[in-house]
């Protein structure tokens, strides 16, 4: 690959601007509530990478971060817009963990395998719902991956509140098998680096080759690219929308996966947290390109990690939230950026 | 099964059923309202939730620090129309993807309120109580029997709920500039032919849809809880939109489509606390998922087709 190509590409221009200028935009923020933005800054890099726990509490969060970027970065390749990664994974992780709590008897090479099946089949499934409506009924993925969002929370909530449900505290499932966890690399403190991570690198290798060696991946992007031509050209596009969905689907499912077998040991709480948002701003940063995927997700791993420093530096954390708000709709109207820089090569040119 | 048709019966005759019916409905129609306004001129506008949590948010706010609730509306309705406006600005002028730049929206939103929340009162999750925007008292018409309780003391928000589909309606079907809206929501090429200015056309659809959408959202913090929380809006602005395309994107349509969500909601809400069906606290998450299915089925288009404006979605590009 062309190292030099690459970096001065059009769209990772557009990205890297998004981030720089979201991230001046915040510090005006700042300046605006009275707080230094060098300080906050400051103390949002010591919070992400400042200290061992903080770099492993970082990749532990990036690790499903890279699997939800690159559930909905598959969508886009559809073009489908899959704002509904937070039901699956919250589907995907009740599956795995209910599935976990039945392999104690079996060796690890087995149940591991079949909690990870698990969680995509549960992923998977909840999405082609969606794929399905939106292929055979004409309803907009965006509506009803949303409403999936809803359903799979109160799913889960009436779960283990009920028929799936640990004693004590936080509403939790039944711990898995000891057989289905992943075992840890190290340990610092109370912070565990889990082996986890290898899945979530693992998929980036996987989907990159499915988007551009097989013919899956040829169908999907084509019925992405143009849906009439496609279909001209022999590719169903109601199988494909589905596929596509349901393999975005299983990526998230995979995400909610992790989360049990490798941080929690069980379902527990609001397992779905903010992931699936999160996927959508990886998947516009990296551009739906697995690396740039992987890099991105990195990203806001370390934004994320950083702002609880942030925040005992005094200034809300929320204000991650509008960074991403920022980032996405800077790259939904990327004429905007466009329209900046060409005016500015004018003025250099006058 | 007897028990269930006593409760059941019980719902339908207590007056309280069909208050809440209207008092659930009304969010949801000035928002369905406001993706009227929107889609009718061509610009998809899902950031309905994010405008809706912008108005509860500005509507606390302002009711907090002048005393008075009706600045908050004020204000509210002054965090809507920027945040459609801002929408406006990426989809109209630099033909942004509509559906991502609205997800940015309700992001944007999202963090707003969660930040200035902590920012200004100080925790997380909730605000102080404010005053809240008076109710409207009938007088001696609440004694009237049955319909007394349900029409006596309702919030001015319904009655203005019920005013803007009548607005719209005219607005759109019998005046001059809602043949413009439709014409530049249907084909926007022809409509410039015409020597319309698709992308003023556009603005005002997308700004009005502000306006709807915010209002709604005030409805919840300010209208009778006096309060904002955390992500209050719970997907209302979603249900709106469903509610807006089951309506095939008409005003009347809408409201009837919002008003069956509403009958939806406030019918739960009343069976679970039936004491005679004796319910578990974990059924609840079982009833909470019920209008998100609805949802879901409506607008998978089983129930009844419905059609968008054609050029609905589609930013134009002027040659």
């Amino acid at each position: 690959m062309n190292v030099k190509k690459y970096l001065l590409n059009e769209k990772v221009i557009i990205s890297l601007l998004s981030v720089l200028i979201s991230l001046v935009i915040a510090a005006i923020v700042m300046i605006v509530i009275g707080k230094n933005p060098l300080v906050a800054y400051a103390a949002l890099f010591y919070g992400a990478f400042g200290t061992k726990e903080a770099i492993i509490d970082n990749l532990m969060k990036a690790s499903p971060l890279i699997l939800t970027g690159l559930a909905v970065g598959f969508g886009f390749r559809a073009g489908l817009f899959n704002i509904g990664a937070n039901g699956q994974v919250i589907i995907g992780a009740l599956l795995s963990a209910y599935v976990g709590t039945l392999v104690g008897s079996y060796p690890f090479f087995l149940s591991i395998p079949l909690v990870m099946i698990a969680g995509m089949l549960g992923g998977a499934a909840w999405a082609a719902i969606a794929g399905w409506l939106k292929a055979y009924r004409g309803a907009h993925e965006v509506i009803t991956t949303i409403m999936l969002n809803y359903v799979a929370t109160f799913i889960a909530n009436y779960v283990v509140n009920g028929p799936f449900q640990a004693p004590g505290g936080v509403p939790k499932s039944p711990s898995i098998a000891y057989s289905a966890q992943f075992p840890n690399i190290m340990s610092v403190g109370a912070t565990s680096l889990s082996t986890i991570i290898f899945v979530s690198l693992a998929a980036i290798v996987v989907i990159y080759v499915i988007i551009q060696r097989t013919t899956i991946g040829y169908e999907v992007k084509a019925v992405g690219f143009n849906p009439y031509a496609a279909e001209y050209g022999g590719i169903s596009i109601g199988k494909n929308v589905v596929l596509a969905m349901a393999i975005s689907g299983a990526l998230a499912g995979l995400a909610g996966t992790t989360q049990v077998v490798g941080v929690y040991g069980r379902y527990f709480g609001a397992l779905g947290g903010s992931m699936g948002f999160d996927g959508i701003t990886i998947a516009l940063i990296g551009q739906n390109d697995p690396i740039g995927i992987a890099l991105a997700a990195f990203l806001i791993s370390s934004i994320r990690t950083g702002s609880n420093q942030m925040q005992i530096a005094g200034v809300p954390k929320d204000l991650v939230v509008i960074i991403q708000g920022i980032i996405i709709f800077l790259v939904a109207a990327n004429r905007i950026i466009k329209t900046i820089r060409i005016r500015r090569r004018k003025e250099a040119e006058a | 099964m007897n028990e269930w048709i006593q409760a059941i019966l019980n719902v339908f005759t207590n007056p309280t059923f069909y208050k809440s019916t209207l008092t659930q409905s009304t969010p949801l129609i000035l928002a369905a309202m406001g993706g009227v306004f929107s889609e009718t001129t061509g610009v998809t506008n899902i950031a309905l939730e994010g405008i809706m949590l912008m108005g509860a948010f500005g509507g606390v706010m302002g009711s907090y620090f002048t005393g008075n609730p009706w600045y908050g509306l004020a204000l509210g309705t002054f965090f809507g129309l920027a945040m459609a406006a801002l929408h406006a600005w990426a989809s109209i002028k630099y033909g942004a993807d509509q559906i991502i730049s609205g997800t940015a929206l309700i992001l944007l939103a999202q963090g707003i309120t969660g930040f200035a929340l902590v920012e200004l009162f100080g925790q997380p999750g909730s605000t102080d109580l404010v005053r809240s925007i008076p109710l409207v008292d009938l007088g001696s018409f609440k004694d009237v029997p049955f319909f007394g309780p349900i029409f006596g003391n309702l919030s001015p928000f319904v009655y203005m709920a019920f005013a803007s589909v009548i607005f719209g309606w005219i607005l759109i079907y019998k005046t001059k500039l809602g043949l413009r809206m439709r014409s530049v929501g249907n084909n926007p090429e022809a409509a410039d032919t015409l020597g319309i200015n698709v992308y003023n056309v556009r603005y005002f659809g997308v700004i009005m849809s502000g306006l709807f959408a915010a209002l709604g959202g005030a409805y919840l913090s300010i209208g009778e809880l006096g309060q904002f929380t955390t992500n209050m809006t719970n997907g209302r602005g979603f249900i709106a939109l469903a509610a807006m395309i089951i309506g095939n994107w008409n005003p009347v349509g809408a409201m009837s489509a919002s008003l069956l969500f509403g009958a939806a909601t406030a019918f739960n809400n009343q069976l679970q606390s039936q004491s005679i069906l004796n319910l578990s606290t974990n059924t609840q998450y079982i009833f909470g998922m019920i209008p998100y299915i609805i949802t879901l089925i409506v607008v998978a288009g089983f129930i009844g087709k419905s059609r968008a404006p054609s050029a609905d979605g589609i930013p134009y590009i002027k040659e």
